[in-house]
Protein backbone atom coordinates (compact mmCIF):
# COMPACT_ATOMS: atom_id res chain seq x y z
CA UNK A 1 0.00 0.00 0.00
CA UNK A 2 1.36 3.44 -0.92
CA UNK A 3 1.53 6.34 1.49
CA UNK A 4 -0.33 9.63 1.23
CA UNK A 5 0.72 13.29 0.91
CA UNK A 6 2.76 15.15 3.50
CA UNK A 7 -0.33 17.02 4.78
CA UNK A 8 -2.08 13.79 5.69
CA UNK A 9 1.07 12.32 7.22
CA UNK A 10 1.72 15.40 9.40
CA UNK A 11 -1.89 15.58 10.64
CA UNK A 12 -1.82 11.85 11.39
CA UNK A 13 1.35 12.35 13.41
CA UNK A 14 -0.46 14.98 15.48
CA UNK A 15 -3.79 13.20 15.85
CA UNK A 16 -2.76 9.56 16.48
CA UNK A 17 -1.31 10.13 20.00
CA UNK A 18 -4.48 11.98 21.05
CA UNK A 19 -6.64 9.07 19.83
CA UNK A 20 -4.40 6.64 21.72
CA UNK A 21 -4.74 8.71 24.89
CA UNK A 22 -8.52 8.84 24.50
CA UNK A 23 -8.67 5.06 24.15
CA UNK A 24 -6.54 4.70 27.26
CA UNK A 25 -8.88 7.05 29.14
CA UNK A 26 -11.95 5.05 28.07
CA UNK A 27 -10.32 1.79 29.21
CA UNK A 28 -9.07 3.06 32.58
CA UNK A 29 -12.35 4.81 33.43
CA UNK A 30 -14.40 1.84 32.22
CA UNK A 31 -15.89 1.17 35.65
CA UNK A 32 -16.92 4.81 36.14
CA UNK A 33 -18.16 6.16 32.79
CA UNK A 34 -19.65 4.57 29.65
CA UNK A 35 -17.10 2.58 27.72
CA UNK A 36 -14.75 -0.12 28.90
CA UNK A 37 -12.31 -2.62 27.55
CA UNK A 38 -13.99 -3.37 24.22
CA UNK A 39 -14.70 0.22 23.16
CA UNK A 40 -11.37 1.59 24.36
CA UNK A 41 -9.45 -1.26 22.77
CA UNK A 42 -10.98 -0.58 19.36
CA UNK A 43 -10.21 3.16 19.70
CA UNK A 44 -6.57 2.31 20.49
CA UNK A 45 -6.48 0.00 17.46
CA UNK A 46 -7.61 2.99 15.39
CA UNK A 47 -4.61 4.94 16.69
CA UNK A 48 -2.34 2.15 15.38
CA UNK A 49 -4.13 1.73 12.03
CA UNK A 50 -4.11 5.46 11.15
CA UNK A 51 -0.28 5.81 10.76
CA UNK A 52 -0.15 2.62 8.65
CA UNK A 53 -2.80 4.05 6.30
CA UNK A 54 -1.07 7.43 6.07
CA UNK A 55 2.57 6.38 5.78
CA UNK A 56 2.04 3.33 3.59
CA UNK A 57 3.19 -0.14 4.54
CA UNK A 58 6.89 -0.76 5.05
CA UNK A 59 6.94 -4.56 5.02
CA UNK A 60 9.80 -5.47 7.44
CA UNK A 61 8.49 -3.06 10.09
CA UNK A 62 4.96 -4.38 9.75
CA UNK A 63 6.08 -8.00 10.01
CA UNK A 64 7.93 -7.21 13.22
CA UNK A 65 4.89 -5.38 14.53
CA UNK A 66 2.64 -8.31 13.66
CA UNK A 67 4.81 -10.78 15.60
CA UNK A 68 4.68 -8.48 18.63
CA UNK A 69 0.92 -8.06 18.34
CA UNK A 70 0.31 -11.82 18.24
CA UNK A 71 2.37 -12.22 21.40
CA UNK A 72 0.49 -9.35 23.07
CA UNK A 73 -2.90 -10.82 22.19
CA UNK A 74 -2.07 -14.30 23.45
CA UNK A 75 -0.57 -12.90 26.65
CA UNK A 76 -3.66 -10.75 27.25
CA UNK A 77 -6.16 -13.60 26.94
CA UNK A 78 -3.94 -15.76 29.16
CA UNK A 79 -3.85 -12.92 31.70
CA UNK A 80 -7.67 -12.77 31.67
CA UNK A 81 -7.83 -16.47 32.48
CA UNK A 82 -5.17 -16.12 35.19
CA UNK A 83 -7.12 -13.29 36.86
CA UNK A 84 -10.21 -15.50 36.80
CA UNK A 85 -8.22 -18.36 38.33
CA UNK A 86 -6.77 -16.13 41.05
CA UNK A 87 -10.35 -15.58 42.20
CA UNK A 88 -10.52 -19.33 42.82
CA UNK A 89 -7.39 -19.24 44.96
CA UNK A 90 -7.70 -16.10 47.05
CA UNK A 91 -11.39 -15.39 47.57
CA UNK A 92 -12.03 -18.18 50.05
CA UNK A 93 -15.09 -19.40 48.19
CA UNK A 94 -14.51 -21.70 45.21
CA UNK A 95 -15.92 -19.41 42.54
CA UNK A 96 -14.35 -18.78 39.16
CA UNK A 97 -14.24 -15.00 38.46
CA UNK A 98 -14.91 -14.03 42.08
CA UNK A 99 -13.88 -10.48 42.91
CA UNK A 100 -11.08 -11.07 45.43
CA UNK A 101 -9.62 -7.55 45.68
CA UNK A 102 -10.82 -4.81 48.02
CA UNK A 103 -13.85 -2.95 46.65
CA UNK A 104 -12.85 0.56 47.73
CA UNK A 105 -15.10 3.64 47.63
CA UNK A 106 -17.77 3.82 44.91
CA UNK A 107 -16.82 6.31 42.20
CA UNK A 108 -13.08 6.54 42.87
CA UNK A 109 -10.59 5.66 40.11
CA UNK A 110 -9.07 2.80 42.14
CA UNK A 111 -12.14 0.86 43.19
CA UNK A 112 -14.38 -2.06 42.21
CA UNK A 113 -11.78 -4.72 42.93
CA UNK A 114 -10.38 -6.42 39.85
CA UNK A 115 -12.81 -4.90 37.31
CA UNK A 116 -10.30 -2.19 36.19
CA UNK A 117 -7.58 -4.83 35.72
CA UNK A 118 -9.95 -6.97 33.65
CA UNK A 119 -10.85 -3.87 31.62
CA UNK A 120 -7.19 -3.19 30.84
CA UNK A 121 -6.50 -6.81 29.86
CA UNK A 122 -9.54 -6.98 27.58
CA UNK A 123 -8.59 -3.61 26.07
CA UNK A 124 -5.10 -4.88 25.19
CA UNK A 125 -6.60 -8.03 23.69
CA UNK A 126 -9.14 -6.19 21.51
CA UNK A 127 -6.55 -3.62 20.38
CA UNK A 128 -4.07 -6.33 19.37
CA UNK A 129 -6.77 -8.37 17.61
CA UNK A 130 -8.09 -5.48 15.51
CA UNK A 131 -4.63 -4.28 14.52
CA UNK A 132 -3.51 -7.83 13.66
CA UNK A 133 -6.46 -8.33 11.31
CA UNK A 134 -5.72 -5.04 9.53
CA UNK A 135 -1.98 -5.73 9.26
CA UNK A 136 -2.66 -9.27 8.00
CA UNK A 137 -4.85 -7.86 5.24
CA UNK A 138 -2.19 -5.38 4.14
CA UNK A 139 0.98 -7.47 4.68
CA UNK A 140 -0.04 -10.82 3.26
CA UNK A 141 -1.44 -9.30 0.08
CA UNK A 142 1.98 -7.78 -0.76
CA UNK A 143 3.90 -10.80 0.48
CA UNK A 144 2.78 -13.12 -2.35
CA UNK A 145 5.68 -13.65 -4.80
CA UNK A 146 5.18 -13.26 -8.54
CA UNK B 1 -38.76 10.23 19.81
CA UNK B 2 -40.42 7.38 17.97
CA UNK B 3 -40.70 9.59 14.87
CA UNK B 4 -36.91 10.04 14.84
CA UNK B 5 -36.43 6.30 15.25
CA UNK B 6 -38.81 5.61 12.37
CA UNK B 7 -36.96 8.06 10.10
CA UNK B 8 -33.65 6.41 11.03
CA UNK B 9 -35.12 2.97 10.35
CA UNK B 10 -36.33 4.01 6.88
CA UNK B 11 -32.89 5.50 6.11
CA UNK B 12 -31.16 2.29 7.26
CA UNK B 13 -33.44 0.13 5.11
CA UNK B 14 -32.81 2.37 2.09
CA UNK B 15 -29.06 2.21 2.65
CA UNK B 16 -29.00 -1.58 2.88
CA UNK B 17 -31.21 -1.89 -0.24
CA UNK B 18 -28.85 0.39 -2.18
CA UNK B 19 -25.79 -1.54 -1.01
CA UNK B 20 -27.44 -4.73 -2.32
CA UNK B 21 -27.96 -3.33 -5.80
CA UNK B 22 -24.91 -1.07 -6.26
CA UNK B 23 -22.67 -1.93 -9.22
CA UNK B 24 -19.58 -0.41 -7.59
CA UNK B 25 -18.49 -2.39 -4.52
CA UNK B 26 -16.92 0.66 -2.87
CA UNK B 27 -20.19 2.59 -2.94
CA UNK B 28 -21.95 -0.54 -1.67
CA UNK B 29 -19.66 -0.66 1.37
CA UNK B 30 -20.06 3.06 2.04
CA UNK B 31 -23.84 2.92 1.76
CA UNK B 32 -23.77 -0.04 4.14
CA UNK B 33 -22.11 2.38 6.57
CA UNK B 34 -25.45 4.22 6.71
CA UNK B 35 -26.90 1.18 8.50
CA UNK B 36 -24.12 1.20 11.11
CA UNK B 37 -24.26 4.90 11.83
CA UNK B 38 -28.04 4.86 11.90
CA UNK B 39 -27.74 2.14 14.53
CA UNK B 40 -25.37 4.41 16.51
CA UNK B 41 -27.91 7.24 16.48
CA UNK B 42 -30.75 4.93 17.52
CA UNK B 43 -28.64 3.61 20.42
CA UNK B 44 -28.09 7.22 21.51
CA UNK B 45 -31.82 7.98 21.26
CA UNK B 46 -32.58 4.86 23.31
CA UNK B 47 -30.10 6.02 26.01
CA UNK B 48 -27.41 3.35 25.64
CA UNK B 49 -24.10 5.28 25.41
CA UNK B 50 -21.98 2.17 26.08
CA UNK B 51 -23.35 0.42 23.01
CA UNK B 52 -23.15 3.63 20.96
CA UNK B 53 -19.42 4.08 21.66
CA UNK B 54 -18.63 0.47 20.73
CA UNK B 55 -20.83 0.62 17.62
CA UNK B 56 -19.36 3.88 16.26
CA UNK B 57 -15.77 2.71 16.69
CA UNK B 58 -16.35 -0.80 15.34
CA UNK B 59 -18.26 0.67 12.38
CA UNK B 60 -15.35 2.96 11.46
CA UNK B 61 -12.74 0.18 11.76
CA UNK B 62 -14.90 -2.25 9.79
CA UNK B 63 -15.36 0.32 7.02
CA UNK B 64 -11.58 0.84 6.87
CA UNK B 65 -10.92 -2.93 6.70
CA UNK B 66 -13.61 -3.43 4.02
CA UNK B 67 -12.18 -0.59 1.93
CA UNK B 68 -8.69 -2.10 2.32
CA UNK B 69 -10.08 -5.43 1.05
CA UNK B 70 -11.74 -3.76 -1.95
CA UNK B 71 -8.57 -1.82 -2.80
CA UNK B 72 -6.63 -5.09 -2.81
CA UNK B 73 -9.12 -7.09 -4.89
CA UNK B 74 -11.62 -5.67 -7.36
CA UNK B 75 -14.11 -2.81 -7.35
CA UNK B 76 -16.57 -4.31 -9.78
CA UNK B 77 -19.23 -6.78 -8.89
CA UNK B 78 -19.14 -10.14 -10.64
CA UNK B 79 -21.90 -10.62 -13.24
CA UNK B 80 -24.92 -12.08 -11.56
CA UNK B 81 -26.62 -15.17 -12.89
CA UNK B 82 -30.33 -14.53 -13.19
CA UNK B 83 -32.75 -17.30 -12.41
CA UNK B 84 -35.95 -17.18 -14.45
CA UNK B 85 -38.08 -19.47 -12.31
CA UNK B 86 -39.99 -16.47 -11.03
CA UNK B 87 -43.09 -18.39 -9.97
CA UNK B 88 -41.19 -20.70 -7.61
CA UNK B 89 -39.26 -17.79 -6.09
CA UNK B 90 -42.47 -15.82 -5.62
CA UNK B 91 -44.20 -18.73 -3.89
CA UNK B 92 -41.23 -19.26 -1.57
CA UNK B 93 -41.17 -15.57 -0.66
CA UNK B 94 -44.91 -15.59 0.00
CA UNK B 95 -44.72 -18.65 2.27
CA UNK B 96 -41.77 -17.19 4.15
CA UNK B 97 -43.52 -13.84 4.65
CA UNK B 98 -46.71 -15.44 5.95
CA UNK B 99 -44.84 -17.73 8.36
CA UNK B 100 -42.59 -14.88 9.52
CA UNK B 101 -45.46 -12.50 10.24
CA UNK B 102 -47.49 -15.18 12.01
CA UNK B 103 -44.59 -16.13 14.32
CA UNK B 104 -43.62 -12.47 14.86
CA UNK B 105 -47.17 -11.63 15.85
CA UNK B 106 -47.43 -14.61 18.19
CA UNK B 107 -44.09 -13.88 19.87
CA UNK B 108 -44.37 -10.13 20.31
CA UNK B 109 -48.06 -10.04 21.14
CA UNK B 110 -47.46 -10.67 24.85
CA UNK B 111 -44.75 -8.02 25.27
CA UNK B 112 -45.47 -4.69 26.90
CA UNK B 113 -45.53 -1.36 25.05
CA UNK B 114 -42.37 -0.19 23.32
CA UNK B 115 -40.14 1.64 25.81
CA UNK B 116 -41.59 0.01 28.94
CA UNK B 117 -39.06 -1.93 30.95
CA UNK B 118 -39.52 -5.66 31.07
CA UNK B 119 -36.68 -6.70 33.36
CA UNK B 120 -37.50 -9.94 35.10
CA UNK B 121 -33.92 -11.20 34.61
CA UNK B 122 -32.19 -7.86 35.06
CA UNK B 123 -33.88 -6.76 38.27
CA UNK B 124 -31.58 -8.83 40.56
CA UNK B 125 -28.58 -7.45 38.67
CA UNK B 126 -29.74 -3.84 39.09
CA UNK B 127 -30.55 -4.34 42.77
CA UNK B 128 -27.22 -6.10 43.42
CA UNK B 129 -25.14 -3.57 41.50
CA UNK B 130 -23.78 -2.10 44.72
CA UNK B 131 -22.01 -5.39 45.44
CA UNK B 132 -19.62 -5.00 42.49
CA UNK B 133 -18.34 -1.61 43.61
CA UNK B 134 -18.45 -0.36 40.03
CA UNK B 135 -20.12 2.99 39.37
CA UNK B 136 -20.91 1.99 35.76
CA UNK B 137 -23.68 -0.58 35.96
CA UNK B 138 -22.96 -2.05 32.52
CA UNK B 139 -19.30 -2.74 33.30
CA UNK B 140 -20.31 -4.19 36.65
CA UNK B 141 -22.60 -6.68 34.90
CA UNK B 142 -20.25 -7.47 31.99
CA UNK B 143 -17.12 -8.03 34.08
CA UNK B 144 -18.58 -9.40 37.30
CA UNK B 145 -21.99 -11.06 37.05
CA UNK B 146 -21.50 -12.10 33.43
CA UNK B 147 -17.73 -12.54 33.35
CA UNK B 148 -18.12 -15.93 31.66
CA UNK B 149 -19.80 -14.21 28.70
CA UNK B 150 -16.90 -11.76 28.48
CA UNK B 151 -14.42 -14.63 28.50
CA UNK B 152 -16.40 -16.20 25.65
CA UNK B 153 -16.37 -12.95 23.69
CA UNK B 154 -12.61 -12.56 24.12
CA UNK B 155 -12.10 -16.17 23.03
CA UNK B 156 -14.25 -15.65 19.94
CA UNK B 157 -12.17 -12.61 18.98
CA UNK B 158 -8.94 -14.55 19.56
CA UNK B 159 -10.17 -17.45 17.43
CA UNK B 160 -11.26 -15.07 14.68
CA UNK B 161 -7.79 -13.51 14.53
CA UNK B 162 -6.11 -16.93 14.41
CA UNK B 163 -8.50 -17.96 11.63
CA UNK B 164 -7.74 -14.83 9.58
CA UNK B 165 -4.00 -15.31 9.96
CA UNK B 166 -4.19 -19.01 9.06
CA UNK B 167 -6.36 -18.57 5.97
CA UNK B 168 -4.39 -15.66 4.56
CA UNK B 169 -1.06 -17.36 5.20
CA UNK B 170 -1.99 -20.63 3.46
CA UNK B 171 -3.03 -18.65 0.41
CA UNK B 172 0.36 -16.96 0.31
CA UNK B 173 2.23 -20.23 0.76
CA UNK B 174 0.46 -22.08 -2.07
CA UNK B 175 1.64 -19.59 -4.67
CA UNK B 176 5.26 -20.01 -3.54
CA UNK B 177 5.37 -23.68 -4.50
Amino acid sequence: MRGMTIIVRKITQLVAPVIFLYGLYIIVHGHLTPGGGFAGGVIMAGAFILPILANGSILPNLRKEEAGLELMESAAILGFLIIAGLGLLFSGSLIFFSNFLHKGILGKLVSAGFIPIENIVVGVEVCAAMTTIFIALTVFSEEVPK
Amino acid sequence: MEVYLLILLVLMILGSLYSLHARDLLSAVISYGIVGFGLVLSFLFLQAPDLAIVQVVVEVITLIIMIAVIKNTSREELPRQTNYKIAINFIIILIFAVVFFYIFNRMTGMLSEFGDHFTRMATPYIEGSGKTGSANLVTGIVFDFRAYDTLGEATVLFTAVIGVLTILRIKGRKKEE
